[in-house]
């Protein structure tokens, strides 16, 4: 029978059937960071067990890191206590950890795929939503909770009810200026909030196969932002090609093993989804979001909803209220005061080298905030070799050292209440970048042309 | 996990669309490396100003309203995987969350913390915010054994889907690792039999 590639994955993961709806999964990878697994090892302690499979465990310092002067200690007590904890917590348990300051250290869902951890054909889980990340490479890859995170520590397996399956088909060549953030905020704004629930996303279709391994991570990493446990894309040439070579990926004689089987991974010809979508990427120009989810997105040249044509009317007066925006306004010429480049969605290389050929030469607005946060360590390092560095500080930009930084208002880079930020993570929610922070999700080059201009434009006008 | 049993209480209505885990609990207080004090910082952002002074029109700082249900809009819990949600509202004494649409991570992480969520249909909801907003001291009682969510005053029985195993759990206060402790054997036999690249 035709398959597709979620269930090519999930049936080759299947340690035993529970009930007719429960089966527990083999986890071939679990991330961890600082926030959601200190009580998932006290778990471990309190129990009196072991990690059951240490070398299948990875651990990074991302979400409470500062990112300027890493050297020095972490000034809030709070965050410090947190990050020793993981230090602590490895060391005891035996699990490598790319600590703050470490060469390898950076977001959890940069530095799996850029150390070769991250391959297909495979399970992976974090105690973080946005693992949907790793499903870029042709893996079953999605956020779990602290309870789940001890149970793969215990037994690397998880009982698990099989989602259902929805594709999301995207054909046909993008605009100039038009990019993979753009196509997953634009799938988004159609599905809404809440329309992948329940569902694992496969997406296909020439605009996504045409796309680098980079920009395919940038959406899938938004699939949780329509409710989805996650979203994948079948691996082809550019993803073995990305995978060579990288520190832990399989070597020589295993690389082509490895190959034979990662061949096998696509959904075949006539396998069947529970739900299907299908766009066209000449539809997609530019993406903002003008609400408090990220469902709430628009065309950089389209209005914000009337109440009146609204599904929900009273969230969208509720939003509206908290961005101090009016219905029927046009986002473009909106006034920002900070931008923010960077976050698992946006902070790879391809993304700081995008905005520094746009900004080169150009300055930002006076009055504009602008912060680049590369998502690891070898990102920022690749950037300083290649000079982007310069490019940045020229154009009045700050770069600064890798964390999740001003995605969530966790560590010490917050947007002040009621300043407006054009953002290229991934949510938007009320006070994620700090409370009263008003977010405005964006591509890096719509954000990087906001930073020039200080207000928001349509980036299409510096193509050609 | 302690085990689930009938009760009746009265409810706490929150009658919003698309509540996410940030509003739940922002992330500033998820620095703890315990899962006590949650409840403290529940709602925070809704709950108290700037000046950490209640902000009075919001529910939780009604006195009219107490319970531990709480019934929300559409869509809740969505946004990030964070089980401190599921911690928070523990802490604040909730035991039952009733709305039309629950986000999975979150409906997995109540679960795994003995918190009932409790799908109805859109009508059943506004039904249940309509009987709160009547009488603020209206009783519901939860039959998880039967599956049934009772508006008492008005008789109103609605049943409500849960799978075997977890309902298993929740009756029993077991959890996953437990079950999964047991199955050592043959997840090591699972591991023996595949080649992963
Ligand atoms: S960058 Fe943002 S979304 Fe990504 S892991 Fe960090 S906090 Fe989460």
């Amino acid at each position: 029978m035709a398959k597709t590639l979620f269930d090519k994955i999930w049936d080759a993961h299947v340690v035993k059937d529970i009930d007719s709806t429960r089966q527990v999964i083999y986890i071939d990878r679990h991330f961890i960071h600082e926030v959601t697994s200190p009580q998932a090892f006290s778990g471990l302690r309190n129990r009196g067990i072991e990690l059951f499979r240490t070398k299948q465990t990875t651990a990074t310092a991302d979400h409470n890191v500062p990112t300027l002067n890493q050297h020095l200690p972490i000034k809030d007590p709070l965050s410090r206590s947190q990050v020793d904890t993981l230090t602590e917590n490895c060391k005891e348990f035996g699990v490598n950890l790319y600590h703050l300051g470490h060469e390898l250290q950076g977001i959890v869902h940069v530095i799996g795929p850029e150390l070769g951890i991250t391959r297909p054909g495979m399970t992976i889980v974090c105690g973080d939503s946005h693992t949907s990340t790793h499903g870029a490479f042709g893996n079953i890859a999605f956020g779990i909770g602290t309870s789940q995170v001890e149970q793969v520590f215990a037994s690397q397996c998880l009982i698990l009810s099989k989602p259902k399956t929805m594709r999301i088909t995207v054909d046909g060549i993008l605009q100039d200026g038009v990019s993979a953030k753009d196509v997953i905020l634009y799938i988004i704004s159609k599905l809404t909030a809440a329309g992948g629930t329940g569902y694992f996303v496969e997406y296909a279709g020439s605009t996504i196969s045409s796309m680098s391994m980079e920009e395919r991570m940038t959406v899938c990493n938004m699939s949780i932002e329509m409710g989805a446990r996650g979203g994948m894309i079948a691996p082809d040439e550019t993803t073995f090609e990305y995978i060579k070579d990288r520190k832990f990926a399989p070597k020589d004689k295993e690389y082509k093993q490895a190959l034979q089987q990662w061949k096998t991974l696509y959904s075949d010809h006539g396998a069947s989804f529970d739900q299907e979508y299908t766009f066209d990427a000449a539809d997609i120009g530019p993406m903002l979001t003008y609400g408090t989810n990220p469902g709430m997105g628009i065309q950089v040249n389209e209005q914000i909803p009337n109440i009146s044509e609204y599904l929900d009317p009273k969230q969208l007066t509720k939003s509206l209220d908290y961005m101090g925006l009016q219905q029927g306004q046009l986002l473009e010429g909106q006034e920002i005061q900070h931008v923010f480049i960077g976050s698992c969605t946006n902070a790879r290389i391809e993304d700081l080298r995008k905005v520094a050929n746009f900004v080169q030469g150009k300055q930002k607005a006076d009055h504009v905030q602008a912060w680049i946060v590369p998502g690891s360590k070898q990102v920022e390092k690749q950037a300083k070799e290649e000079g982007l560095d310069t490019v940045f500080a020229d154009a009045g930009f700050q770069l600064r050292e890798p964390g999740c930084s001003a995605c969530l208002g966790m560590n010490e880079d917050k947007v002040p209440a009621g300043d407006y930020c054009i953002s290229t993570s991934n949510r938007n929610f009320e006070g994620r970048q700090g409370p009263g922070a008003r977010t405005i999700l964006a591509s890096p080059l719509s954000a990087a042309a906001a930073a020039i201009e200080g207000k928001i434009v349509d980036v299409r006008k510096y193509m050609n | 996990m302690e085990a689930f049993i009938k009760f009746e209480s009265t409810a706490i209505p929150l009658p919003i669309e698309n509540v996410d885990t940030d509003q739940i609990i922002p992330a500033r207080f998820l620095k703890a490396i315990t899962k006590e004090g949650f409840g403290d910082n529940l709602f925070r952002d809704w709950r108290f100003d700037r000046n950490n002074n209640e902000i009075a029109d919001f529910v939780l700082n009604n006195p009219k309203y107490s319970g531990q249900i709480l019934v929300a809009g559409k869509n809740f819990g969505c946004g990030s995987s964070r089980e401190h949600a599921a911690w928070a509202l523990d802490g604040y004494g909730i035991k039952v969350v009733v709305s039309s649409f629950f986000a999975d991570i979150f409906k997995g992480n109540a679960l795994n913390n003995g918190i009932l969520p409790i799908q109805v249909s859109d009508d059943q909801l506004d039904i249940i915010f309509k009987t709160i907003e009547e009488d603020h001291q209206a009783a519901f009682e939860i039959d998880l054994e039967a599956q049934q969510f009772t508006i008492c005053k008005k008789g109103i029985h609605i049943n409500f889907e849960i799978d075997n195993y977890k309902k298993e759990c929740l009756l029993k206060g077991y959890d996953d690792i437990d079950y999964l402790l047991d199955l050592k054997e043959e997840i090591v036999a699972f591991e023996n039999q595949r080649t992963i690249y």
